[in-house]
This record gives structure tokens, sequence and C-alpha cells, in this order.
């Protein structure tokens, strides 16, 4: 029972994170269509980045934060102005390779500037004792949980109600009306970038805070998936739901069911739940059909 | 009294978008060899009925009908096969590939040759490539004056000849029942004209039934044997062409349509 | 065979007498050379599958690697624990690499685009699994380790015997892959792949011809990782990771989609950019004094590459090619018109 407890916190926790990530895919998509397979690089990035102002450059934690909002936003900038301009209208395969071919270079690139081994990542929230139903916990996963879910609120009331978001969401429904009403799609796109590379950072900062700082944290790119096909390419809250589902059966699969089945099974189970979701319903568990004429 | 099989017939179907009612009820028989036109204004429901005979859509309630098997069932690919054909609206040819070998899918399921027949080539495949390309010169292409075309790309041919050819795709398998969807839209006075003249021949010299959807009156007028009329879903009127124009109710959806164009 | 003018008699000659000739004229670096070649080899017999699926029948699959492990633990298992020879096994491998394909594949059926990419993902992941975990059969991260069959009493991973043996094969895969595009079933998936409702309501059996495109494509693939398996003599899951696959999709996007050469070109281009990337590296670093690692620079050339040629050549260098082609004819046609006055 006390193992079952310390799972669940543990996959909540992190699923929290997938969360994260996954909003920055959907709002991509839903702003352009665009599927973001370099998600994950982003995140590695930015952890890095802020690993490097905090420890290498000592720069206040605080400051070496807001620093790395803003390189990760002009990441973000320079990825959608640069390539994906080039790339309106293009096939999904040549996007999903371009943006393949970009975490290749991210990856590529922390790589040579870091190199391929474990860092510490330096502490951002104040450490306590934590116990929960009698189980300690440690007091990064319940920052970590914290600080996730708040920003996750914070997206869903701003594409609720706030003006930007309004426009967001009417550029990503139908992008020639929004722009004969007057809403700047370049604009739009680019924020939603923004916002993307930055929530990716977030996650990455966070995620690196529980586990380790390493190069191969980018492969959360992939977990991503499993989650939006479960909430759904263009739900926000489903991202937030279906990240939370598949963090705990990572979690649960990986205590539980992994020692029987052998090695990590925890890393396929999610894939495999994809996969029995899309055979059972085509277009994601909240997906809809696309009506073709003829 | 001697009763004709009818060739295709359209029992009490309905099809439901939503909350919209695209048909409602519609009954239909088309006997064979005649030109069956159905007409009617946008949104009448006409690409709606073929598209559920063709089973691009399934129908909500009714059977489809043809030379007396229940076709409502059958998958898009099985009705084809039944010797059902038809052109597009909106051209659904594959424009990447060449004018010859779209009309080869026409043909697509009267070859033999599988993937490792394919893959070897020479032997089954060719033998049957080159028989097929015989055929197709000799019925297809030289009777609606393709051949000069025959290797260009569909994508680099005008409109007109984008219908042309995908006539000749929907002919290539020598079908029984032919449905056109708006044969002439979008094309000019002598276009129309050889469109025409085409369709006449295709009934008398191929002897195929012709199920027509088209706006176009001079059209219907010239070449139908039987008419009907839909309007928001359902039939209201069928019968010689003649009677139908001089039907009260369908002069009041025309109004201001004036049959006696042409 | 057909050899309708003797120029193309003389191509044909010039091709295969350069073929046979080639291992000869490299000297020095005759194994490292051949062993690119083989490894180019095999990329095309892979490439060339996926792009029967992809290009031609518009399905995106990141799974390739993963049944090329398929392949090669085939031939692996059946050559160590049934002794059969290699005739058998490979074909056997690629039979068995289709039906799992097959397997995999129709589940995946009614997916389109984005969805059906994932379904393949996780086609990869979950076979990736069973290579790392299906201990009994596959020996897990340990890995396979074969005898390679003897060809003429040599081994076969020699390169010199599998270069003889491999690029026949790669040339008859290109080749069947042209033959089957000028026949039926080809043209059912050039179909499917424009207009995949359009293709099912004038008489295709979508589902079915989508299904002879895996099973087709596996084939391949478990045909080349069947070779693979005897040049390298030891496989382990390593080998076939989803990074394995991207680099297949990038052989197929560079090479050019939907094009018969595209996988030529493009495997060929993929094999040999690692190469490439060494040596400038070799050249540069003392130079510059960069202490990047080669993995490091690898990615980030192999990066650069797939986002250039997708913004500036989506069709690839086959298409590169026949504009160069095109361009030559052209001025070829100037010089005649002029020579021969107007």
């Amino acid at each position: 029972m006390e193992l079952l407890v310390q799972v669940m916190i543990a996959g909540i926790t992190i699923g929290s994170i997938y969360s994260l990530i996954a909003i920055g895919v959907v709002l991509i998509f839903k702003s352009s269509g665009v599927i973001n397979f370099a998600q994950g690089s982003m995140a590695m990035i930015g952890a890095f980045i802020a690993y490097s102002f905090v420890t290498q450059l000592g720069v206040p934690i605080v400051f070496s934060l807001l620093i790395t909002f803003l390189i990760a936003a002009a990441i973000g900038i320079v990825i959608e102005r640069f390539v994906l301009r080039y790339l309106t209208g293009a096939s999904l395969l040549s996007i999903i390779i371009v943006t393949l071919g970009i975490t290749f270079i991210m990856d590529g690139g922390a790589l040579a500037v870091w190199g391929s081994s474990n860092f510490t990542f330096p502490k951002l929230f104040p450490a306590f004792s934590l116990e929960l139903g009698g189980i300690k916990v440690p007091s990064v996963y319940l920052w970590s949980f914290i600080t996730a879910m708040v920003l996750l609120v914070i997206f869903l009331l701003f594409f609720k109600y706030s003006k930007m978001g309004l426009a967001m969401r009417a550029s990503a429904d139908n992008q020639k009306v929004a722009i004969a009403l007057g809403i700047s799609s370049r604009k739009v796109l680019s924020l939603t970038w923004i916002i993307a590379s930055i929530v990716a950072t977030g996650g990455g900062i966070l995620l690196a805070s529980i586990s380790a700082l390493h190069v191969n944290l980018s492969y959360i790119g992939l977990i991503v998936f499993p989650v939006i096909i479960i909430g759904g390419l263009d739900s926000i809250a489903g991202a937030t739901v279906g990240g939370l589902i598949v963090g705990v059966l990572e979690a649960i699969s990986g205590v539980y069911i992994a020692p029987h089945l052998g090695g990590a099974f925890q890393q396929v189970a999610a894939y495999l739940l994809l996969l029995i979701i899309l055979m059972v319903k085509p277009y994601g568990l909240f997906g809809a059909k696309t009506i073709e004429r003829l | 009294m001697e009763i004709a099989q009818h060739h295709l017939e359209v029992h009490n179907l309905s099809l439901y978008f939503g909350g919209v009612q695209a048909l409602n009820r519609v009954d239909l028989k088309v006997k064979k060899g005649i030109v069956f036109s159905l007409i009617g204004p946008n949104g009448a429901g006409k690409t709606s009925l073929i598209n559920c005979i063709s089973k691009f859509y399934i129908p909500h309630e009714g059977k489809i009908i043809f030379n007396g098997r229940e076709i409502t069932p059958l998958r898009p690919y099985e009705v084809a096969r039944c010797g059902i054909s038809r052109t597009f609206q909106n051209i659904e040819l594959f424009k990447g590939m060449t004018v010859l070998d779209n009309i080869k899918l026409g043909r697509h399921n009267h070859l033999r040759s599988g993937p490792l027949a394919g893959m070897i080539y020479w032997g089954k495949a060719k033998r049957e490539e080159e028989e097929l390309e015989t055929f197709l010169d000799r019925e297809i292409l030289d009777f609606l004056g393709l051949t000069p075309i025959k290797h260009r790309v569909v994508a680099t041919l005008p409109y007109g000849l984008q219908k042309r050819v995908d006539l000749a795709r929907a002919l290539s398998p020598k079908p029984e029942f032919l449905i056109l969807d708006e044969p002439v839209a979008g094309m000019n006075r002598e276009e129309r004209q050889d469109m025409m003249k085409h369709i006449l021949e295709i009934k008398t010299v191929w002897g195929l039934t012709i199920f027509l959807i088209e706006h176009d009156m001079e059209v219907v007028m010239n070449v139908s044997d039987s008419i009907a009329v839909m309007n928001f879903g359902e039939k209201i009127a069928e019968g010689k062409p003649e009677a139908v124009k001089k039907n009260p109710e369908v002069i009041r959806i025309y109004l201001g349509h004036s049959f006696t164009e042409g | 065979m057909k050899c309708f003018k003797t120029r193309h008699c003389a191509y044909y000659f010039i091709f295969v007498g350069i073929f046979l000739l080639f291992p000869f004229s490299l000297f020095k670096y005759t194994n490292y050379v051949l062993f690119l070649v083989n490894m180019g080899a095999i990329g095309v017999i892979g490439a060339s599958g996926l792009n029967i699926l992809k290009g031609y029948t518009g399905v995106i699959s990141l799974s390739q690697a993963a049944f090329m492990g398929v392949g090669a633990y085939t031939v692996a298992i059946l050559s160590t624990k049934e002794g059969l020879p290699f005739w058998i096994n490979l074909p056997a491998a690629g039979a068995i690499t289709a039906i799992v394909g097959v397997v995999a594949g129709t589940p995946s059926l009614r997916l389109k685009g984005f969805y059906l990419a994932m379904a393949t993902l996780a086609t990869q992941f979950l076979l990736e699994y069973v290579f790392k975990n299906w201990e009994s059969m596959t020996r897990g991260v340990q890995g396979l380790f074969i005898t390679p069959p003897q060809i003429f009493r040599v081994h076969m991973n020699n390169d010199w015997v599998f270069y003889f043996f491999v690029v026949p094969l790669a040339f008859v895969a290109v080749l069947c892959t042209r033959n089957l595009l000028r026949t039926k079933v080809g043209r059912a998936f050039t179909a499917i792949r424009d207009r995949d409702i359009a293709a099912e309501l004038i008489g295709i059996n979508v589902f079915k011809y989508k299904l002879i495109s895996f099973a087709i494509s596996s084939f391949y693939a478990g045909v080349a990782g069947g070779l693979w398996c005897y040049y390298m003599t030891i496989i382990n899951p390593e080998a076939f990771t989803l990074l394995v696959s991207i680099d297949y999709i990038a052989m197929v996007i560079v090479g050019g989609m939907g094009t018969i050469m595209g996988p030529v070109y493009g495997a060929i281009f993929i094999i040999l950019l690692p190469e490439f990337i060494q040596r400038v590296m070799e050249v540069l670093q003392p130079i510059f004094r960069m202490t990047y690692t080669f993995e490091a620079f690898k990615h980030i050339v192999f990066g650069f590459t797939i986002v250039i040629f997708l913004m500036f050549e989506p069709k690839g260098l086959s298409e590169i090619f026949s504009r160069m082609g095109r361009r030559i004819a052209k001025w070829r046609r100037k010089e005649v018109r002029e020579k021969g006055g107007y």
C-alpha cells in the first residue's frame, strides 16, 4: 500500500511535467498545424542553459531563469521564422522530419557544448522534509507538481479568457477569417512558439530538478505523443489529463509490471496504450473525425 | 403485363448530416439502357444520392438494388466491381499520373497480375500491360480523342480535357451503369456540344444505362429519356422530359429559369 | 533479355564492367571503400522498401529499422539454431518480416497521417523492447553471433565476397520496384497515395493494397536486415533503434520520395555522410582546435542536412539530378542547333 502511494506520487509528479511539455506541442499544433517533434530537445536545452547560468556563470537563480526563458523564446522564434515559414503548406511528413532535424541539431549542439555526462541541477526550491501518508516524499516532487499545475492553470485561463488567447484560438480554428478580422497570424504564431518554448524549458528544468541533467532529457519529447493521443491533439485540458495518466501508467508499470515482463517495460507501456487507443479510436481518444468532401 | 427488371432501384433512401437531412425517403427506378437525369437546385441532394450509390456515404435508411441484387451493404470498391462506374464533379483524377495511367486504373479489377508478377514484370505482367494499352487505345482513347495526350501528366491539362479523361477512366472498365456527376460543369459551348455528342454515342453505341446529374438544361433536355427532380432531399417530380418541363412544381423551383433555353 | 537499341546495350555492358572491375581499382583503401559500398547496398534495399511504403503508398513509417531487426534476428536464429543455408534464410527473413509487417500494419490501416505515424512509432518501440527482452530467442542486449555462410569456401562477411553478392541484390531490388510501378499493383499504390478515397470509389480495395504495400516493404526490410546480419556477424538491439529508422526516412527524403532512384541516391548519401564529416573534422580539428566529439558533430550536420534539404529541395537529390540532366540536354540541343546551322 505504501509502495502504491509512493508510486502514484512519483507518477503524478512526472505526469504533470509531461503535461507541460505536451501543452507546448498542442499549442503549436493548434495555431499552425505543425507537430513539433523538437519539443523535448527544447526542454533539454532550456534546462542546460539555466544550469550554465546558475552553476557555471554564477548568476542568481531568478535572473538565470529569466534569461533562460528569454533565450528559449528567441530559439522558438528562430525556428518559427526561419525554418517553418519556408514550409507552410508542406506535407505532414516534411514537417515532422524538419522538426526531427532540428532535434538533431539541438541534441548535437548540447552534446558539443556540455558533453554526455550527468549533471546535478541546482536546487531551485527550498528543501524540507515532507511526509504524505507516512511516506517520505522528496520536497522537489511537491514543488515540481505545484509549479506545473500553476503553469497549466495559468495557460488554461489565458486561452479561455484573455484577448490574446482568444485570438490564438481563432487563428488556429480558421486562419483566413482570423486575418480578415484583424488578427495578425504572424504575431499569433510567434507568440505561440514563444509560449511553447518557455513551457518546454520550464518542464525541462523541473525534470532536471527531479532526476538528473543529461542530454538524454530530450527523449521526453517522445513521451509527448502518447499524451496527446490520449488527450487529443488540440485540447490543452486533454494534454493535462493525458500527461497525468501517462505519468501514472509509467510509474505503475515500472514498479509492478516490468519485473515480470523484464526490461524497461515502462518505457513502452505508454506506447502500447497508444496503439490500443488508436485501434479503437483512429483519431485519438477525443479527436474529431475530419469529414472529407468529394 | 410484363414488368421489366429495373437496372437500378433506390428504395426509401434517407441520409442525415448531423441535423441536416440530405435525403428524405427517396425512391427511384432506372430502366436499362436509358439516359436518366437527376436535376434540382444546389443542395437538393443529387450528389448525396449518387454518393450513397457509390457508397461514399452510408445511408441511414433505405435500400439500393442493382440488377435485382441489393448492393447497400457493399464496400465502395465492391460497388465499382458490380459494373457501376462514375465520374466526379470535382474530377478526382490522380493528378501526378499520366492520362494513360489514370485510365488504366479504371480497369484495375480486370487485371490479374499480383505483386510478384509485377516485380518480375517480364512475362505475365508485361503481356497484360501491353494488351491493356492496346485495348484502351482502340476502345477508349480513340473514341474520346485522347490519343495525342495519352502520356501527358494530368495536372498539366486544361479543365475540359481533364473532365474528358475522367470520363475515359469511368468508361474503361466497360461498365453497365454509368453515373455522370455534372459532366459539363465549367465547360464552354463547344465543349458542351462535344460532351453531349459523347453521351449520346455512349448510350447508343455502347448500350449503357446513364445516370446523369446536371444543371445545364439544354444538355438535360437533349439527351434524357427520363428525368427526376429533387429539392431539399426529396424527389418532387419524375417522368419524360416534356412532362417534367411543364410540371408546375418544377417550374416553381426553377423560378426564373427558362426551360426554353437552347 | 531485351536489348532494344545498341546504345542501351552498350550502357549495360559498361555498368556491368564497372561493377566487376571496381573492387580491383581501389588498392590501398579496398576494404574500407567496399565496406561503405556494401553498407550502401544494404541501405538501398531497406530504403527502397520504405520508399514503396511512403513514396508510393503514402504511409509514414518510423519502424523500418525494427523490421530490419526482425529480418536480422530471423537469419541469425535460423542459421545458428537450425543451421539452414543462406538461400533459405534470406527469403525466410523477408517472408517472416513481411508477416510481422502485415500483422503490425493491419490495425494501423484505418489511421491517417499523423496517427499512422504514431502507430508505426509504437511498433518501433515495441519491437525494440522485444529484441531486448525476449532473451531466449535474441539473447537480449548481448546480441547474437553467427558464423556467416560460405560462398565458394569464403565466408560471406568478407568484403569482396559480400560486394559481389549484395550489389546485384540491390540492383534487383531497385529493378523490382521499377517493374512493380509499371503494373497494376504499383499504379494502385500511387493512386492510394494521391487520393485514397477516390481510389476506393473507382474500384481499388484500398485496405488490401495497403496491406500488400506493408508486406512488400517489410519484405525488403527483412532481407536488408538479414544481409546486415551476415555481414556484421554480430547483431544486437542497438543496431535497430529509432535513430536508424530516422536514417532510413532521411534516405528516402534526401534521395527523393516517390522516385525509383531516390532510395539509391539517398542511401549512398546518408551512408557516406558520417564518413565525410569525419574527414572534415580530421582536417579542421587541428586548425580550429575544436573539442567536439564526433557524435555531436555528426548529429548537428545530419540535422542541418535534413533541414536544408527540406527547406530548399524537398524533392531530393533525384530532382537535382534530373534538373541537371535536363539542362545538359538543353545545352546539347543548343550546341547541335548552332553547329548544324539554323
